[in-house]
């Protein structure tokens, strides 16, 4: 057999791959982002960048529809995106298999909030598969295509960034290829229509009754026992944690926590003396395990946020001894954005000025923290420009701060073209600026419509942002170089003044890509007076001492916009 | 055998971390490792937990039970020593780096001895390796890690040719020859075991 180090992510491609899967489509975004770039790797899948998880999930569904096996991946807040497509699909169903992975990410690792995704399965009414490791992640995608084809839904993998991003061993197999099952014409199935939607409806509930029945007696939700004392009811790398801490208690250990195996549930109940449920973020196994009306211990002791290890269940759990505490006051290493990054020229542009900046998710928000301290908000993908019409609308006149919104290209392809349109059909005085770095720089690196280039590496058209915004109506579009401060600044204090609709696009692309650019830049001892005004631009490559500033030489890419803000030409 | 790695991202805590597991793969056992990306490349800390032995559960590492601690930067070392277990051993490069907060003067630097000290205090068994300045001294400061493999490699129980073996599987063709340069100063620098 062969023997591989796979992380989770990597084994989900794997077990698309092995089960035949023909189309894939996501959304980058930590830490679901290397299953399809792994995927697209193993060449027989076609792979794409969709331009958001509600788009990447169409696509899948209507691959699976049409006949072949597909899989469509998004990180946890991604299913929000695509929860319109999720819920309709439950009702229509497929005809080759369709797996959904949501990788929820508990401890906010990357991320702007830890939701549960499990509850999807349970509003949504879809089977939820939840891997422990490697793998399980690969062999729960291949039974997710089974599932879904048995049961004629769609599957919903669940992983958190534990599973995601460990590495543990898994046994590879081959590709099993599958003729295509074509597409049918299925009226009364595929168009949601009510009259149509109302039998779905009553179709969707008889699935999830026979769904049950198979998460009862389904081999990945298996009671292993052992010392009766102790009975612990667990999913995902939790399981892996509870055993460390209690090498001798009797397990339920459940692969597919919904439809929820109540009946064997209440075996295992009456098997044991005490039952402890530990999982992570939220009580969902816990809730159903209290609707049979059993006693349990759960989130009365353990933690409701941040994500578990065996460390807090012990203490959460057992008497044993305090472990060993984290020094504190050691500080804090925030990310910071690169040396030459191009977003540091936007930022130091709109430094001192008097707006009301709602930010979006990105590199970009970086933005937020000292020295640059230029974003008021981060909430969700896209909601920079919708949230500064609002407080525009809000406003009107009684504050004269210009509402700036600032929003990466990716990110403006994800969800920012609907809001650009909103405040043109609304009417609102909203200046955007679009930090086109060329690339979706957070997540790795990622193609996206505006590169030019698929995920699979074939060159495509590049949509032209500037066109793009110009066609939703916006009339004031300029386009700057933030490596050009002073120009960059002119512009946009001008536009900030002028306080009508624009968008600024910052354009150049990340510094990670282009790699050393020139000369490592040194600071001339003789010159420099030690005023500080360097630090303000907030490139980490530029640090302080003997009140003077000094180049790191290994760290800096030479882009020279130090430089040009050095008042005494101190920087060479 | 637990083993954390830290450092900054960019520092090569990832592929450090990576050929430890693949030797331990290749020894036959179970092995896991657990990092966290994402928003590593920004300058961040990096942590990464390897875990092998006949048979792992946990991915993660409990506080006090590391029976070693890999670290390339001394504030990183600092801030994972709570994973030291009683006779765990700690490698570290003397190197700082400060966080940008420090070096934008909003947050004030821990003073070298102050740092050294609380570093003492909490890990009896230590060993100062200076990888980044023998890599720079090699030519190329991004093989730190391999240099600091091959101080670690003292404290592992893997036959030397493996680790050849798993440099050239794990980067890239034309790096090969440098990192297994690196590797063989790495191993000069650490007096060996004691018996
Ligand atoms: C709905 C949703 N999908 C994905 C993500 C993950 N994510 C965070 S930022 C980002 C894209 C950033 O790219 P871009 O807007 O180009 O900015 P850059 O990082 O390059 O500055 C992604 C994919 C998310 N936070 N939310």
């Amino acid at each position: 057999m062969n023997k591989q180090l796979l992380s989770g992510d990597e084994a989900v491609a794997r077990g698309a791959w092995e089960s035949g899967c023909m189309v894939a489509a996501a959304y980058p975004g930590t830490p679901s982002t290397e299953i399809l770039e792994t995927l697209a790797t193993y060449r027989d899948v076609y792979c794409e960048w969709s331009v958001n998880e509600k788009v990447a999930l169409e696509v899948a569904l209507g691959a699976a529809v049409a006949g072949v096996r597909s899989l469509a991946a998004m990180k946890h807040v991604g299913l929000n995106v695509a929860a319109d497509p999720l819920f309709s699909s439950a009702y229509i169903g497929v005809k080759a298999g369709l797996v959904i992975v949501t990788a929820d990410d508990p401890g906010l690792h990357s991320s702007q909030n830890e939701q549960d995704n499990r509850f999807y399965g349970l509003s949504a009414k879809l089977p939820v598969l939840c891997p422990s490791d490697s793998q399980e992640a690969k062999e729960f995608t291949k039974l997710g295509f089974e599932i879904s084809e048995q049961f004629d839904i769609p599957v919903l993998l669940r992983l958190t960034t534990r599973v995601a991003h460990s590495s543990t061993v898994v046994n590879l197999e081959q590709r099993v290829s599958r003729a295509p099952l074509g597409y049918e014409k299925q009226l009364h199935k595929t168009t949601l229509l009510p009259a149509f939607a109302r039998h779905r409806h009553v179709d969707l509930e008889k699935r999830v009754v026979r769904l049950q029945q198979y998460s009862e007696t389904t081999p990945i939700n298996r009671i292993e026992l052992n010392d009766f004392k102790l009975g612990i009811i667990c999913d995902g790398v939790a399981y892996h944690y509870a055993r460390e801490v209690f090498p001798n208690a009797s397990f339920l250990k459940l692969g597919m926590v919904h439809p929820f195996p109540a009946k064997l549930a209440l075996d295992f109940a009456d098997r044991v003396e005490e039952i402890v449920v530990i999982e992570e973020v939220d009580p969902f196994i816990e809730l159903h395990i209290r609707a049979l009306g059993l006693k349990v211990k759960g989130k009365d002791v353990l933690p409701r946020t941040g994500e578990l290890n065996p460390g807090i269940i012990r203490a959460a759990l057992t008497k044993n001894t305090p472990r060993p505490a984290p020094e504190d006051d050691i500080p804090n290493r925030p990310p910071a954005l690169c040396p030459g990054c191009p977003h540091l020229g936007i930022f130091y542009s709109l430094q001192k000025q008097k707006v009301i900046i709602s930010g979006d998710i990105g590199c970009y928000t970086l933005g937020a923290l000292p020295p640059h301290s230029a974003m008021d908000t981060c909430i969700d993908m896209g909601a920079s420009i919708t949230f500064a019409h609002g407080a525009d609308k809000a406003l009107n006149n009684a504050d004269p701060r210009p509402r700036v919104a600032i929003i990466g290209d990716s990110t403006f392809f994800h969800s920012g073209i609907t809001g650009i349109v909103n405040t043109v059909y609304n009417r609102s005085n909203v200046i955007t600026i679009i930090t086109d770095n060329r690339t979706t720089g957070m997540t790795g690196h990622q193609n996206h419509p505006g590169t030019g280039k698929t995920l699979m590496g074939e060159e495509t058209k590049t949509i032209d942002i500037a066109q793009l915004c110009r066609a939703c109506g916006i009339e004031n579009v300029i386009q700057v170089d933030p490596y050009n401060l002073k120009e960059t600044r002119k512009v946009v204090h001008k536009t900030l003044a002028e306080k009508q609709p624009a968008v600024i696009i910052s354009r150049r692309p990340c510094a990670l890509l282009v790699g050393k650019q020139g000369q490592a830049k040194a600071v001339n001892k003789e010159k420099c007076i030690g005023c500080r005004t360097c630090l303000t631009l907030g490139c980490p490559a530029i640090s302080f001492a003997d009140d003077k500033a000094v180049i790191i030489a290994t760290s800096c890419v030479g882009c020279g916009m130090c430089t040009a803000i050095c008042p005494k030409g101190a920087i060479e | 055998m637990n083993i954390i790695v830290c450092g900054v991202g960019g520092q090569g805590v990832i592929l450090f971390s990576d050929i430890i597991a693949h030797l331990a793969l290749a020894a036959g056992l179970d092995v896991k490792k657990s990092e966290v990306h994402g928003m590593a490349q920004r300058g961040g800390s990096v942590t990464s937990h390897i875990r092998y032995a006949p048979r792992v559960h946990s991915p993660l590492i409990e506080d006090g039970t590391a029976d070693i601690i890999v670290a390339f930067e001394q504030l990183e070392a600092l801030r994972y020593i709570h994973f030291l277990a009683p006779s765990g051993v700690l490698i570290y490069d003397p190197l700082r780096i400060e966080p940008l907060p420090v070096q934008i003067g909003l947050v004030e630097k821990m003073p070298d001895d102050l740092l050294n000290k609380r570093i003492a205090a909490r890990a009896p068994r230590r060993y100062p390796v200076e990888a980044f300045a023998t890599a720079c001294n090699l030519g190329n400061p991004r093989v730190q890690n391999t240099v600091m493999l091959g101080a670690v490699a003292r404290f592992l129980e893997f036959p030397v040719n493996l680790y050849s073996r798993v440099i050239k599987a794990l980067v890239k063709p034309q790096f090969i020859e440098q990192n297994l340069q690196a590797f063989a100063a790495g191993s000069q620098l650490i007096p060996p075991p004691e018996t």
